[in-house]
C-alpha cells in the first residue's frame, strides 16, 4: 500500500501548510470584526473552478495511486508475468507530451489575447490526444494478437484496467477540451472565461501526462526496483 | 500562531464576495425535480435515504426474527438471511448514512452556515443526487434479479463473493452490488467536490474557517476523507467486476469449488481486504466526524453555552480524519496477513482514540456550568455522547490486536460497530432533525411525540445492543444463520436473542411515530419563526423562513464574530447571532 | 432530573448487567489466559472511563439545568485542563496497549517444541492432517485436490508419504502439548475457532496461516467457522477432543493406516 500513502502523506503536506495559513491556530473569540485581512476571492467562479480542480486532480491521483498499491501488492505473487511493451506505446508518449505542449501554448496565447495562436494551441491538443488514444487502442490489439488476453495473466489484467482508466480519463478531459474549442471558435464568452477554460484543460492534460508516465515506468518495471526498496522496508 | 486582525468593527460593504452566479427556476420541474438549488437536492437526497433507510430497518427485522426465534419463520431460509445481513448492511453504510450526513445535511447546511448563496457549482450537485438515485436502483434492481442479491456480507470478501456457495455469487446479485457502487462513487465524487470547494471558496466576508461551526468543519472534513478514500473501494470494485466477469484473477488464487478445480490462480483475497478496509474505516469516520460536528452545535445551542475547546474540537477532527487513514488493518488483525502488521496498526488504532476522547470531555465539558434546556434535540445530544462513549470504549477492546483474537468476527465486532456507527450517529440524525426541521419547514415538530420516540428509540437501542456484545464474548461468531448446537454457551442464550428481537422490533415500531410526526408537523406543527432555538449561526439569521432560492435576499451576510457567542457576560442577550456587528467587553479570555 | 436520574440507571445498569450476567466467556483450555486477563484490565479501564463520564454527566444535567434566571459561564478553552486530561488519556490507552502488545508478541512466537499439525477447511467441512512419524508435513497444492486426494498432497513429496488424514471433523491432541495449526484452504476464506482455545486464524485459499496453542486441559470442544464462507457457514463444525498423552498415542496409533501412502496409493 506504499503508493497511496506518500500520495496522501504529499497532500497531508499542502493540507497542512494550507491550512496554517488560514489561521488555523487562531483564537476565534478573540476577535470581533471584518478581519479585513481575511482573502476573498476576487473571481469566486474561477477560484472555484480551480480548486475544484485541484481536488478532482487528489481523487483521481488517489485512484491511480491505489491501483498502482494493488499493482505492486499483485505483482510479488509467482504467477505473475511481465508484460512486454508494444513499441507503439513510446510514440504514444510523444503525442501525449505534443499534446501538453499545445495546451501550454494555447494557455499562454490566451494571456497574450493572440486569438489564432490560440485556436491552433487548442485544436493541435485535440489531435495529438486523439492520436495518442488510437495508439492505445493499436497496442491493445497488437498485445491480444500475441496472446496476452485479459484473462490469462494479472499482469495483462493490469496493463489493460491501467491504460484503459488512464484513456477514459483523457476521453473526460476531450470532452472538456472540445467545449473550449466550440467557446474560442464561437466566442460570446469573456476573454478570462476562455483564459479559464484553457487554463483548466491544460493543468488537466499536464496532470494526465504526469500519470502517464508515472503509469508506463511501472509497466516498463523501472518502477520495480522503488517497489522493492519499499518492500524491504516495510518487511 | 496567526492572530486574525481585528479589522474595521461595523458594518461593511456586503456587494465584496462575488456571488455564486445562481440559475433562476422558471418551471415546476427545474424548481422541484432537477433543481440546482442545495437545498432542494439536500431534500431529495434526505428522502431517498431515509426510505432506503426503512428499507435497511426491516431487513434487520427480518434478520432479528430469524435469530431470536430460529426455524419459526420458515421464509427466512438461509440464502435469505445472508442476502438481508448483506442489503442491510450496504444500504445502512453507504446509501443511508454517508448519504444523507454529506449529501443531506451537507448540501442544505454548508451554503447557510457559511453565507453563500448556493453551492459552487449547481449543475454538478444537481447530477450528484441523480446518479445518487441511479445507484440506489441498481442496488434495489438486485432484489428482482435472478438469484437476488448477493449474500455475501457487506465486506464483499472475495473468493465466496463471487463463487456459487455464496447468494448471488455466480449470479447478477453481486454484478449489481459492484455496479451500484461505483456509480454511487461517481456521483458521490460530484457532490464532494462542491461542498469542499464551496467551504474553501464561498464563504462570505468575514467567516475565517475558525469561525466556522463544527457542523461545518465535521462535513467538510469528511467529504474531503471521503473524496480520497472511495476510490480504493472503487478500485476492489473494478477489480472484482474483473474477476467475476471477465475471468481475471485480481483476487481469485487457484482453488477448488465445490470439487472443480477452477480456472483461476495467483490471486491474493488478502488484497481485496486491504484496498477494501483501506476505504472502510476512513468510511465509518466519514459517518461519524459530521455526527461529531452537529452534536458540537446542538450541545452549545441548547446549553446555552460556547462549545468548550473550540481549537482542540477542531484539531481533533482533522487529526481523527488523517489518523484515520493508518489504521485500516486493525480490521485485518486475523485475516493471515503479515504478523508484524499487528503491532503497528494496534498502536495506531489506540492513538487515535485519544483525539476522540478529547471530544467526548469538551462536550461534557460544554454542559459543565451550562445552562441546559433538556429539549428533544439536547436528549438526542446526550444520548449520543453515551452510546457513542459506549461503542467507542469497546473498541479499544478489538483495536488492542490481541484482544481481537478471539472478539473478532463474534458478536461483539457486531454490537461495537452497531453501537457506534448504528446508534450514536444517527442518535444524532435524529436531534438533527429536531433542530433543524423548523429551519427547513418554518414549523415545530410535535414535542410530545418528539420525547416519546426518543426514550423508546435510546433506551430501547440501548437495550439492543448493550447485552449484545456478552453474547460475543462467550464465543457467539457472527453471521450465522442459526447457532445449532452450541455447547460452551448456557441455554439462557436463547432468552437473550429472543430479548434482544423484541426489543429492536419495538424500536422498529417507534420510528413510525417519527415518520409521522414528519409529516403531520408540516400541516399542524407550531409555526416556528426564524430563530425559535435563539441560535447564533448563520442559517438561523436567514431574512425568511424557509429561505429562499439565494438564501440571503438581496445582501450576502457579512461575520464578525465566531459561532459561539452564547451567554456573553455583559451582552443583551444569551446569544450574539454571527453576523450582528459591534465588539463586546472582550472577556473571551482563555485560560492557560 | 429525570433525565439525570435515567442517566445514572443506565451508567449503574450496564455494570450490574456485566457483573451478575450469565453470558461469559466459556473457561479457557489453552495456554492463552494472558488474552483473558488483557481483557479483564481493559474491562475495568473502559468500565471505569464509561461510568465516570456517564456519571458526570448525569450530574451537569441536574446542575446546571435551565431554571429562570440561569446564566451559562462563558469559557471558550482551558489549555491546562485540556492537556491534563490528554495525558490522562494517553496513560489510560497505553496501559491497555502495552499487556496487549506483548501478549501478541507471545501470539506470533511459536515455541520450538511445537507440533506442526494442518487443519483444512473447505466449504462446508474441517479435515486435518497429522505429519506422521517423521515428523514433517509434505507439500501440497490445490491443482491436486480430486476424489482420490482430497487434501491435494503432491505425491513425489516422501515427507508426504507417512502423512494421516483425518476427515470427518474430528480433531484429536495431546494435552500440555504446543501445537502449531497450520491452516489451510480449498476454496474460500474460513477462520478455525475453538472459543475454549481463544486462538482463532483465518484460512485464506493460496497461503498458508497459523496459530499455534498448547491444550491445558482435557475434554472436548467445538470448532467454529469464524469467517463468512457461503451459506454452509454456521454448519461448518468440527470438534477438538483433548487427551492424556496415553490416550492419544493409542488413537494415533490406530490412525497409523490412514496415511497418505495407504489411502491414495500412486496411480500411475
Amino acid at each position: 500500500m506504499g503508493s497511496i500513502l506518500v500520495f496522501l502523506t504529499a497532500l497531508l503536506v499542502v493540507a497542512i501548510w494550507w491550512l496554517s495559513r488560514q489561521g488555523v491556530m487562531a483564537k476565534p473569540w478573540l476577535e470581533q470584526g471584518v478581519a479585513a485581512d481575511f482573502p476573498v476571492p476576487d473571481n469566486l467562479s474561477s477560484a472555484a473552478a480551480r480548486t475544484g480542480l485541484a481536488v478532482f486532480l487528489a481523487v483521481v491521483g488517489s485512484l491511480f495511486a491505489l491501483f498502482l498499491s494493488a499493482y505492486a501488492l499483485r505483482m510479488q505473487l509467482p504467477d505473475w508475468r511481465d508484460v512486454p511493451l508494444p513499441g507503439i506505446l513510446w510514440l504514444n508518449t510523444g503525442m501525449l507530451a505534443l499534446s501538453s505542449v499545445a495546451l501550454q501554448g494555447a494557455r499562454k496565447a490566451a494571456r497574450d489575447g493572440e486569438d489564432d495562436a490560440l485556436k491552433l494551441g487548442l485544436l493541435a491538443a485535440g489531435v495529438t490526444a486523439l492520436a495518442f488514444l488510437s495508439g492505445q487502442l493499436l497496442a491493445w490489439r497488437q498485445l491480444t494478437a500475441e496472446g496476452y488476453f485479459l484473462a490469462s495473466n494479472s499482469a495483462n489484467a493490469f496493463f489493460y484496467v491501467l491504460t484503459g482508466l488512464h484513456g477514459l480519463h483523457l476521453l473526460g478531459g476531450l470532452i472538456a477540451l472540445a467545449r473550449t474549442i466550440v467557446k474560442a471558435w464561437r466566442g460570446g464568452t469573456t476573454p478570462e472565461g476562455l483564459r479559464l477554460s484553457v487554463g483548466l484543460c491544460a493543468t488537466y492534460w499536464h496532470f494526465m501526462l504526469f500519470v502517464w508516465l508515472v503509469l508506463l515506468s511501472v509497466l516498463a518495471g523501472w518502477a520495480a526496483d522503488v517497489i522493492d526498496i519499499c518492500r524491504q522496508i516495510l518487511s | 500562531m496567526v492572530d486574525v486582525p481585528l479589522g474595521h468593527v461595523g458594518p461593511a460593504h456586503t456587494a465584496d464576495v462575488e456571488d455564486v452566479e445562481l440559475y433562476h427556476p422558471h418551471s415546476w420541474v427545474t424548481k422541484y425535480v432537477f433543481s440546482q438549488d442545495a437545498k432542494v437536492i439536500a431534500i431529495q437526497y434526505s428522502l431517498t435515504a431515509l426510505t432506503v433507510g426503512l428499507i435497511a430497518l426491516v431487513l434487520s427485522w427480518l434478520m432479528r426474527l430469524q435469530l431470536g426465534f430460529p426455524g419459526v419463520f420458515t421464509f427466512i431460509d438461509a440464502n435469505a438471511y445472508y442476502q438481508f445481513i448483506t442489503m442491510h448492511g450496504m444500504m445502512m453504510v453507504v446509501y443511508v448514512l454517508t448519504a444523507l450526513f454529506l449529501g443531506g445535511f451537507g448540501n442544505y447546511l454548508i451554503p447557510l452556515m457559511v453565507g453563500a448563496r448556493d453551492m459552487v457549482f449547481p449543475y454538478v450537485n444537481m447530477l450528484s443526487f441523480w446518479v445518487y438515485l441511479l445507484a440506489v436502483l441498481i442496488l434495489v434492481a438486485s432484489f428482482f434479479a435472478p438469484g437476488g442479491p448477493t449474500g455475501a456480507g457487506w465486506t464483499l470478501y472475495p473468493p465466496q463473493a463471487i463463487l456459487s456457495g455464496t447468494p448471488g455469487g455466480q449470479d447478477w446479485g453481486i454484478i449489481l452490488m459492484l455496479v451500484s457502487l461505483m456509480v454511487f462513487i461517481i456521483g458521490f465524487t460530484m457532490g464532494g467536490l462542491n461542498y469542499v470547494v464551496t467551504v474553501l471558496q464561498a464563504r462570505a466576508r468575514g467567516m475565517t474557517l475558525m469561525r466556522m461551526p463544527l457542523t461545518v468543519w465535521g462535513i467538510f472534513t469528511a467529504s474531503f476523507m471521503a473524496l480520497l478514500a472511495f476510490p480504493a473501494l472503487f478500485v476492489g470494485a473494478v477489480m472484482m467486476l474483473f474477476d467475476r466477469a471477465l475471468g481475471t484473477s485480481f483476487f481469485m488464487p487457484a482453488i477448488v469449488e465445490m470439487g472443480q478445480a477452477l480456472d483461476r490462480s495467483g490471486g491474493s483475497p488478502l488484497l481485496f481486504q486491504h484496498l477494501f478496509w483501506f476505504f472502510g474505516h476512513p468510511e465509518v469516520y466519514i459517518v461519524a466526524l459530521p455526527a461529531f460536528g452537529i452534536v458540537s452545535d446542538l450541545i452549545s445551542t441548547h446549553a446555552r453555552r460556547n462549545i468548550f475547546g473550540y481549537r482542540m474540537m477542531v484539531w481533533a477532527l482533522l487529526a481523527i480524519g488523517a489518523l484515520s487513514f493508518i489504521v485500516w488493518a486493525h480490521h485485518m488483525y486475523v485475516s493471515g496477513m503479515n504478523p508484524y502488521f499487528g503491532f503497528f496498526f494496534a498502536t495506531t488504532t489506540l492513538i487515535i482514540a485519544i483525539p476522540t476522547a478529547i471530544k467526548v470531555y469538551n462536550w461534557i465539558l460544554t454542559l459543565w456550568r451550562g445552562n441546559i434546556h433538556l429539549n428533544v434535540p439536547m436528549l438526542f445530544a446526550l444520548a449520543f455522547i453515551v452510546t457513542f462513549l459506549n461503542g467507542g470504549l469497546t473498541g479499544l477492546f478489538l483495536g488492542n490486536v490481541v484482544v481481537d483474537v478471539p472478539l473478532s468476527d463474534t458478536m461483539f465486532v457486531v454490537a461495537h460497530f452497531h453501537m457506534v456507527m448504528g446508534v450514536a450517529p444517527i442518535l444524532v440524525i435524529f436531534g438533527a432533525i429536531y433542530h433543524w426541521y423548523p429551519k427547513v419547514t418554518g414549523r415545530m415538530l410535535n414535542d410530545t411525540l418528539g420525547k416519546l420516540h426518543f426514550w423508546v428509540t435510546f433506551l430501547g437501542a440501548y437495550a439492543i445492543f448493550f447485552p449484545m456484545h456478552y453474547l460475543g464474548l462467550m464465543g457467539i461468531p457472527r453471521r450465522y444463520y442459526e447457532m445449532g448446537e452450541m455447547t460452551f454457551v448456557p441455554p439462557s442464550t436463547h432468552t437473550l436473542n429472543a430479548f434482544i428481537t423484541i426489543a429492536a422490533l419495538v424500536v422498529g415500531a417507534a420510528q413510525l411515530v417519527f415518520v409521522f410526526n414528519l409529516f403531520w408537523s408540516l400541516r399542524h406543527g407550531r409555526a416556528s419563526g426564524g430563530n425559535p432555538w435563539r441560535a447564533t449561526t448563520l442559517e438561523w439569521q436567514t431574512p425568511e423562513t424557509p429561505p429562499p432560492h439565494g438564501n440571503w435576499g438581496k445582501d450576502l451576510p457579512v461575520v464578525y464574530r465566531w459561532a459561539y457567542d452564547y451567554s456573553v457576560p455583559g451582552a443583551a442577550e444569551d446569544y450574539i447571532p454571527q453576523n450582528q456587528p459591534g465588539a463586546h467587553p472582550a472577556t473571551g479570555m482563555s485560560h492557560g | 432530573m429525570a433525565v439525570a436520574l435515567i442517566l445514572v440507571l443506565v451508567a449503574l445498569g450496564s455494570v450490574i448487567f456485566h457483573l451478575v450476567s450469565p453470558w461469559w466467556w466459556t473457561p479457557i483450555a489453552s495456554n492463552w489466559s494472558y488474552i483473558d486477563t488483557t481483557i479483564v484490565i481493559t474491562f475495568w479501564i473502559t468500565g471505569a472511563v464509561f461510568v465516570a463520564i456517564v456519571l458526570f454527566m448525569a450530574y451537569c444535567v441536574y446542575r446546571f439545568r435551565h431554571q429562570p434566571g440561569r446564566q451559562a459561564h462563558y469559557e471558550p478553552e482551558s489549555k491546562r485542563l485540556e492537556l491534563w486530561l490528554t495525558v490522562v488519556t494517553g496513560i489510560g490507552v497505553a496501559a491497555m496497549l502495552a499487556p496487549g502488545l506483548l501478549v501478541w508478541r507471545q501470539f506470533i512466537t511459536v515455541p520450538e517444541d511445537a507440533t506442526d499439525i494442518e487443519i483444512f477447511g473447505q466449504q462446508w467441512q474441517w479435515a486435518f492432517r497429522l505429519p506422521g512419524p517423521d515428523g514433517k508435513l509434505g507439500i501440497t497444492d490445490a491443482r491436486l485436490i480430486s476424489p482420490d486426494n482430497p487434501l491435494g498432497l503432491s505425491r513425489d513429496d516422501p515427507n508426504a508419504q507417512d502423512d494421516v488424514i483425518i476427515e470427518g471433523g474430528e480433531l484429536r491432541l495431546p494435552v500440555d502439548r504446543p501445537v502449531k495449526a497450520l491452516l489451510r484452504s480449498a476454496d474460500v476464506i474460513h477462520n478455525f475457532y475453538v472459543p475454549e482455545m481463544r486462538a482463532k486464524m483465518d484460512l485464506v485459499p493460496g497461503q498458508v496461516t497459523y496459530i499455534w496453542f498448547t491444550p491445558t486441559r482435557t475434554g472436548t470442544f467445538e470448532i467454529l467457522c469464524a469467517e463468512l464462507c457461503g451459506v454452509g457457514h454456521p454448519q461448518m463444525r468440527g470438534t477438538v477432543v483433548v487427551q492424556d498423552q496415553k490416550d492419544y498415542q493409542a488413537w494415533l496409533e490406530e490412525q497409523m493406516s490412514r496415511s497418505f501412502a495407504r489411502l491414495a496409493p500412486a496411480a500411475q
